[in-house]
């Protein structure tokens, strides 16, 4: 199953319509990372909310995601990850540290928006 | 309700089989009662010990049975594989340890996500988890307070 990723000024969403494979979800990693390239995206949104489970792959390859796109200089937040599924991770001590994370779509638009404007600030 | 009266047998062989057999652990452990939250941890539980007999044996079976004990009732989860076996389980069981590619989160993970968790394990010959997670609602069933 293939997710759809929209174009949205200068970011892309990723929005996560079914229950992934590993191998959807490694398919993700590579269609983001070409089309920050292609679109010249600053931030990237991935929205999780559908997934049930966030398990200990599936939580190793949003960590490699967010470090590849930080490579190809653009921010991820990932969205929506849902209560039962947050305290799994916990109870797994699943952590997905140095990635962005927020409620919804708004706050993470919201997110990379504040983002973007610490980099954008001009003066060192 | 009518218990599922044979076990669920589900193989395991590529990783399209992981989510399959979540998707069927949610199933039947909200049929028999579990809430929305344990039912996503058993879920999480049935992922990893999947990807453990992927990454290790690369095929093997999960076998769902509804079980009973005194008043409680359950659903428990066995993981057989005749795969190569673990030589160490204890430390296999240490959070962190892995010897392949994984997080070395698996095996402690679903140990911990569950309320019993067995491991058998004979080098060259194989491994079978066992796992279980009773029902709370049954408990006080068990036991009417007062």
């Amino acid at each position: 199953m293939q997710v759809p990723i929209l174009k949205q000024g200068s970011c892309l969403i990723a929005s996560i319509q079914s229950v992934l494979s590993d191998a959807d979800m490694l398919q993700l990693r590579d269609n983001l990372a070409d089309m920050v390239g292609r679109h010249r995206a600053r931030g990237v949104i991935i929205d999780v909310t559908v997934l049930d489970v966030i398990d200990s792959f599936a939580t190793r390859t949003l960590r490699q995601m967010a470090h590849m796109l930080n490579l190809r200089g653009a921010d991820t937040v990932i969205v929506g990850i849902q209560p039962e599924v947050a305290f799994a991770m916990v109870q797994l001590g699943l952590t997905l540290e140095g990635v962005g994370t927020a409620l919804d779509l708004e706050e993470g638009l919201a997110f990379l928006e504040e983002k973007t404007k610490l980099h954008a600030r001009p003066g060192r | 309700m009518q218990d599922p009266a044979v076990d669920i047998r589900l193989e395991v062989r590529s990783t399209i089989d992981i989510v399959t057999a979540r998707q069927q652990s949610r199933e039947l452990a909200m049929e028999l009662g579990f809430s929305g939250t344990e039912t996503t941890l058993i879920a999480a539980a049935i992922s990893e010990i999947a990807r453990n007999i992927l990454d290790h044996a690369k095929r093997g079976e999960i076998i769902f049975t509804v079980v009973h004990r005194g008043g409680l009732k359950g659903l428990q989860i066995i993981a057989d594989d005749q795969g190569p076996g673990i030589p160490d389980i204890q430390r296999a069981m240490q959070y962190g340890y892995s010897t392949r590619r994984g997080l070395g989160v698996g095996l402690p993970g679903a140990n911990w996500l569950m309320d019993e968790f067995e491991i058998e394990s004979t080098v060259g010959k194989g491994t079978k988890i066992t796992m279980r997670k009773w029902l709370k609602n049954g408990i006080r069933r068990h036991n009417p307070a007062g």
